[in-house]
């Protein structure tokens, strides 16, 4: 429409010169403003996403640098920082033991912090501090692989429901109500799961530790559902009408309709879902605080206590000194959370959708 | 006879993963109704937390949030409605421009909510908070620390894509022949959005800010250090006072308080609290999405 006005005023300045270029500057002025201050401030939505990529790596630089400083600081941190809340409520007696086995095993504190971050322990305060990330990317993952497991199948199955099976009336609340779990709060979710999931699957399962990988987990699988559902929903119900059609016509039931001709030309959008619900999972915080258990332990027990990354975060930062290696370390983990998840809305983005136009254009 | 039933025993499944998510959804509610129903009442509502948490009510933290989701909201909806109105109106879909922000939108919408606190802790409490210590008071702390401003600009940040994709989604549904009379009258690009395009999409900024308020109400994670405060005796009186918030105190009474069980009827009654606040500003908004909908068609 811009387009329009524009060549509208060019072809009647020809015309008539000087007056409506008089007239042009008078009124256009606020508009030639408008528009140059709305695209400035819509501009600063990609300024905000630059800004979060240099501010977050800006705190998680300095690790690189304090290589030297950290065996004076060392000493410094044990006095300074106290290692409280969630960890000494939940830490279980494994992790205890390690921490007592370092401090006497290394007496001198040498570990640079840049080289302890890909070793298998996290022990941020301590006198030899170690800032192994693995296992708590090792939970992380665990966490991940159990939400998946639970949520992906069960919101898929009830998108296939919903878009193919249900009659159009039962549709209408069906889709409202499962939606209704997006507008959860995550904190009422890890409630639910510390209070009732987590005292349910104990006696149902009869495991030791009652917060663990598993019931996060499951819990954090909750949050995804609704993501995953509405966007395998969109994905099924954007299949062209003429496909199950055709099918239908050829003497298919709904079922194989549904399994053999729309899910799998609803695939990359499945996909898209998929990973947008991983990224969702990932990144999930409070859940994981509350029901995961905070232990860092390097097992792959789906029902030991697990300290996820962003849980990490959110248990310590409150809790560091500023500027202190810890803090830069959590910060270089905030940077991976979010070069992680980045790359995941990329790859939704970016190649399943077009995968999605590809296939539809190609075929019409 | 054989497929007949293969096509019943599968979609049967499918229907039990709806039931199943449904009852999830429903257990949630009930057990939380359940556990936090004879607490609430006035007093609840209207007073402080008294004897370390173990009795008394949760007026600031309510009044916190309130605060805190005011200021965020203040902050956030101008700057989406705006956002909004370059990509409906302004922008060409295919211009390079307006990809990368609707990009950089989803982006913000899928970035994990502590990587926003890591934000505010790093851009508005340590760079910006600190430098405004430097320049106003000479040092001396007081922007430089978590407040109940940075917390709510750091939300504001969280929620903006909300905004503009209801903002957007409002505006276009005005229709095309509304535009082309107030041009055709001789209105500037300009006062065609001033008078046209925003008027008609009220209901639309209105449902984004609901939206927004109810997200931002029940995030916790963004606030964990950049503002939210365990314990108050008073309320927050300025922009650089901390805040109590719902959804905190729910984490903080139910994780690390001494004595679980004495605080369990405030603690599903804090969590009753929240999710009746944010089911009912969803609701609010569900309805009026749906009237902008009826309106497209």
């Amino acid at each position: 429409m811009l387009k329009y006005t524009i060549g509208f005023n060019k072809r009647k300045s020809e015309a008539q010169e000087k007056l409506v270029v008089f007239n042009q500057k008078k009124f256009r002025f606020s508009d030639w403003f408008a528009e140059k201050a709305i695209k400035g401030v819509a501009f600063l939505s990609i300024a905000v996403v630059i800004l979060i990529f240099i501010f977050v790596f800006r705190e998680a630089f300095p690790i690189f640098r304090m290589d030297k400083a950290s065996t004076a600081t060392n000493t410094e941190v044990l006095v300074q920082e106290s290692y409280g809340g969630a960890e000494t409520e939940t830490g279980s007696s494994p992790v205890e033991d390690k921490q007592v086995d370092n401090s006497t095993v290394t007496a001198t504190p040498t570990d640079r912090p840049s080289t302890t971050l890909l070793s298998n322990t996290w022990m941020p305060v301590s006198d030899n501090p170690r800032y192994g990330i693995w296992p708590l990317f090792l939970g992380t993952m665990k966490v991940t692989l159990i939400a998946l497991l639970f949520a992906a199948p069960l919101s898929i199955l009830a998108a296939i429901y919903t878009a193919m099976f249900a009659k159009p009336r039962i549709r209408e609340i069906i889709k409202p109500v499962i939606e209704l779990l997006a507008g959860f709060p995550s904190v009422v979710i890890g409630f639910f799961a510390l209070m009732v999931m987590a005292t349910v699957f104990q006696e149902m399962f009869g495991y030791a530790s009652r917060l663990n990988g598993f019931v996060g987990g499951i819990a954090m699988g909750l949050a995804a559902i609704p993501i995953i559902y509405t966007l395998t929903e969109d994905a099924l119900t954007a299949v062209p009408k003429t496909y199950t059609e055709a099918s239908l016509g050829l003497g298919a039931s709904r079922r194989q309709t549904a399994f053999s001709v729309v899910l799998p030309a609803a695939v990359p959008g499945i996909f898209a879902a998929i990973v947008l619900g991983i990224g969702r999972i990932f990144g999930e915080t409070m859940i994981a605080l509350m029901a995961t258990g905070n232990a860092a332990m390097s097992s792959i027990n789906p029902f030991d206590s697990v300290r996820t990354l962003s849980a990490t975060i959110g248990a310590e930062m409150a809790e560091v000194v500023f500027g202190d290696t810890h803090y830069s370390v959590l910060f270089f983990i905030g940077s991976l959370l979010f070069i992680f998840t980045f790359a995941l809305n990329a790859l939704a983005e970016f190649y399943f959708k077009n995968m999605v136009i590809r296939r539809y254009q190609a075929k019409k | 006879m054989n497929r007949n039933i293969k096509d019943t025993v599968v979609e049967g499944i499918t229907g039990v993963s709806v039931l199943l998510i449904i009852f999830i959804i429903v257990s949630i509610l009930a057990v939380t109704i359940v556990g936090g129903w004879s607490k609430l009442n006035w007093t609840f509502l209207s007073e402080f937390p008294k004897d370390g948490m173990t009795r008394g009510g949760i007026f600031p933290a309510i009044v916190g949030t309130a605060a805190m989701t005011l200021i965020m909201a203040i902050a956030a909806v101008p700057f989406g409605v705006i956002t909004a109105i370059y990509l409906a109106e302004y922008a060409s879909e295919k211009s390079i421009m307006a990809k990368t922000i609707r990009f950089a939108v989803k982006t913000l919408a899928v970035v994990p909510s502590i990587i926003f606190g890591l934000f505010g802790l790093g851009f508005f409490i340590s760079f910006i908070g600190k430098n405004m210590d430097i320049l106003l008071s000479g040092g001396e702390l007081k922007w430089g620390q978590p407040n109940i401003l940075w917390a709510s600009l750091t939300m504001a940040l969280l929620t903006l894509p909300v905004v503009i994709v209801s903002v957007e989604e409002a505006i276009k549904t005005i229709p095309r022949e509304m535009r082309e009379a107030s041009l055709a009258l001789g209105a500037t690009k300009w006062q065609t959005i001033k008078n046209v395009v925003l008027p008609g999409s009220i209901s639309g900024i209105l449902t984004g800010t609901i939206l927004a308020v109810s997200r931002g109400a029940g995030e916790v994670a963004p606030i964990l250090f950049t503002g939210a405060a365990y314990f108050l005796s008073d309320l927050p009186k300025s922009l650089s006072d901390q805040f109590m918030s719902l959804g905190y105190h729910i984490y903080i009474m139910s994780t690390q308080s001494s004595d679980v069980d004495a605080t369990l009827p405030i603690q599903f009654a804090t969590t009753l609290v929240l999710l009746l606040l944010t089911f009912s500003l969803n609701a609010v908004a569900v309805t009026l999405r749906y009237r902008i909908r009826r309106r497209a068609k």
